[in-house]
């Protein structure tokens, strides 16, 4: 690759002008962008597109066995089968619903104690400020599965030390309780994107000309009004944003489930989230429904995201 | 390069709170504080207990001393596999970052220098996979890799891995900020090729960029568990976050005490890649949400 892209003499390409013969020129500008993108695109396509079009495909079979078992199992053509069993199956339509919950109720939680924390380390009053944005921070600096190893530490029935500190209070909490394990799992998600969403608001927060709030309040403007009336309105494209990413976070649930799983003593499913739920199927041998799960489910992240982009907006993003 | 830093708003104006307000504010930040760091206290207290005192009372804080037997401990455990897993972690994300750097900074330059068809399809393709969480890709890609023969072996870890759109992105608008075309074209008039003015002027402009990359794409590998977790069976092959929830669902076979030790073992080298490089962080972060 070095050679050939040394090789390619000093015709330019690219935006600035060229007193290059055309011909020369045409070669030239194909040539570097194609040797220099190259490598990544086809890794993308083989990475990306290709995995999913695989699955696509192995989603329309399903494995017949035949009623001897005397014949390996064969893969037969039946295009709707493992979709419409998919919509069938009560466990993976139930972990659909579970995550849809849990992104409803999650991400606004979360971006309301990003957005209030970030005002506050902005605010006037606010000592420590470096303290305080490391300390938030910090978590996301811990890889997921290894959060929620030491949350599961935290929330063990036997010696939970959040329970330990609140047994003066006569307070326990049921970490692994059926209705109370997915907000187990939400404390977990929350614990660990709260800081990173508070510094990319906070960082929004910087680009406010200080002229702006400088006026503000020699207008006699109080800190809750300038918040709520300049500095929200002005970070509403980071709010957007990181709400986008958080929901699309919410349909990826999986490590934190999945480690609280083993001592959860069942009230998390091998079904829990729909990544679980396919991966239950390939634990299984069902790779054609496991496939079919795969593609519902990135069809339907695809769609919400794209709804959600179009009714906020593009447009009015910075 | 103070570019890819975010200045704040000129200096802080002259305090004029009111004490209530000033100790409302410091309450709720210390509350989200030891919110923030409650585990992470937990777990170093925890490491340093005597083996087995682990769970012991509620562990907030030190008592006695046992950290380096723990840590003989580990090192004995299944013949000394945690350090191998380690080991793995570290190859898997180092080789990972440092190609996929390199693949996201070419392309990424390109899209941003060169103009030729196909340049917004690319750019569209890789912001429309930014959008998309890598772990959706992750089963189809497994049922492709089993497909070719291509699970338990750490190339079907590593190719996905050096792959990354966002790297693309930021590479990017990292590229369109920092290298000048003038510069590009001084090169060019000194008769020096595309690659070599990449590789001798370009990417020196774009280093404190590529460190971002770097240590975001090292990080995105570490956090992928789903991928090492389905492709690779064989636990001499995995790396340590895959490695400690075995040994965390395996309950008895492997002592609890191991798992928190091990735990707080495999976090230390990224909190520490993460406070020294802050400034790093901070900037793909910022950069990746004003778009």
């Amino acid at each position: 690759m070095t050679t050939t892209a040394t090789r390619t003499e000093a015709a330019p390409a690219g935006r600035a002008a060229d007193p290059v013969p055309r011909g020369r020129r045409r070669t030239a500008t194909l040539r570097t962008p194609l040797l220099f993108c190259g490598p990544f695109v086809v890794l993308f396509l083989a990475m990306y597109l290709a995995p999913i079009v695989y699955a696509a495909v192995k989603s329309l079979f399903v494995i017949r066995r035949s009623g001897l078992g005397l014949t390996g199992p064969t893969e037969v053509f039946d295009p709707l089968a493992n979709y419409s069993r998919a919509l069938d199956d009560g466990d993976f339509t139930a972990s659909l619903g579970r995550v849809a919950l849990f992104g409803v109720v999650q991400v606004p939680v979360m971006l309301a104690v990003a957005l209030t924390l970030a005002l506050l380390i902005d605010s006037r009053s606010a000592r420590g400020r470096g303290f305080f944005r490391l300390s938030g921070f910090l978590p996301y600096a811990i890889p997921g599965v290894s959060a929620a190893l030491v949350w599961s530490f935290m929330y063990a029935s036997q010696s939970s030390p959040v329970n330990h500190l609140l047994e003066p209070a006569g307070v326990r909490i049921p970490f692994f309780d059926d209705g109370v394990v997915l907000w187990s799992v939400a404390n977990i998600v929350t614990w660990s994107w709260t800081g990173y969403n508070m510094i990319i608001i906070y960082a929004a927060l910087q680009s406010i000309p200080a002229e702006v709030l400088e006026a503000a309040r020699t207008d006699g403007a109080s800190a809750l009004r300038i918040a709520w009336s300049i500095k929200i309105p002005a970070v509403r494209s980071a709010l957007v944003l990181t709400a986008v990413f958080s929901i699309i976070g919410s349909a990826q649930l999986f490590n934190e489930p999945s480690v609280l799983q083993p001592i959860s003593s069942g009230a998390v499913s091998s079904t829990f989230t729909p990544i679980m739920s396919a991966q239950a199927a390939v634990a299984a041998g069902d790779y054609p429904y496991a496939a079919a799960q795969s593609v519902v489910l990135a069809v339907l992240v695809g769609v919400v995201s794209f709804v959600f982009f179009r009714l906020t907006g593009r447009g009015d993003q910075a | 390069m103070s570019s890819v830093l975010r200045k704040p708003a000129g200096p802080r104006a002259r305090r004029d709170t009111t004490p209530v307000s000033r100790a409302l504010v410091m309450v709720v930040l210390a509350v989200s504080a030891v919110y923030f760091l409650f585990p992470l206290w937990w777990l170093l207290v925890a490491a340093t207990r005597p083996f087995g005192e682990q769970f012991s009372g509620g562990g907030l804080w030190f008592d006695g001393f046992g950290l380096f037997d723990n840590l003989t401990r580990l090192t004995e455990q299944n013949d000394g596999i945690f350090w191998r897993w380690m080991l793995n972690s570290v190859l898997y994300c180092g080789v990972g970052a440092l190609v996929g750097t390199f693949l996201s900074a070419l392309a990424g330059y390109t899209l941003a220098k060169y103009q030729f068809p196909g340049r917004g399809v690319v750019f569209g393709l890789v912001l429309a996979a930014v959008l998309i969480p890598k772990i959706l890709f992750t089963l189809p890609l497994y049922l492709m890799f089993s497909g070719i023969g291509l699970v338990n072996n750490p190339l079907a870890v590593l190719l996905p891995s050096v792959v990354s759109p966002f790297g693309v992105y930021l590479s990017r608008v990292f590229a369109a900020r920092s290298v000048p075309d003038e510069v590009i074209e001084a090169g060019r008039l000194d008769g020096a090729g595309e690659f070599r003015i990449f590789r001798t002027l370009s990417v020196r402009m774009m280093l404190p960029a590529l460190v971002t990359i770097f240590l975001f794409q090292f990080v995105e590998i570490w956090n992928n568990y789903l991928l090492p977790a389905m492709v690779l069976s064989d636990d001499r092959l995995q790396p340590v976050t895959v490695g400690l929830v075995g040994w965390n669902a395996s309950h008895v076979a492997v002592p609890p005490p191991l798992v928190v030790i091990g735990s707080l073992v495999s976090v230390v080298p990224l909190v520490v890649a993460f406070l020294a490089l802050q400034r790093f962080w901070r900037a793909g972060m910022t950069t990746g949400a004003v778009k």
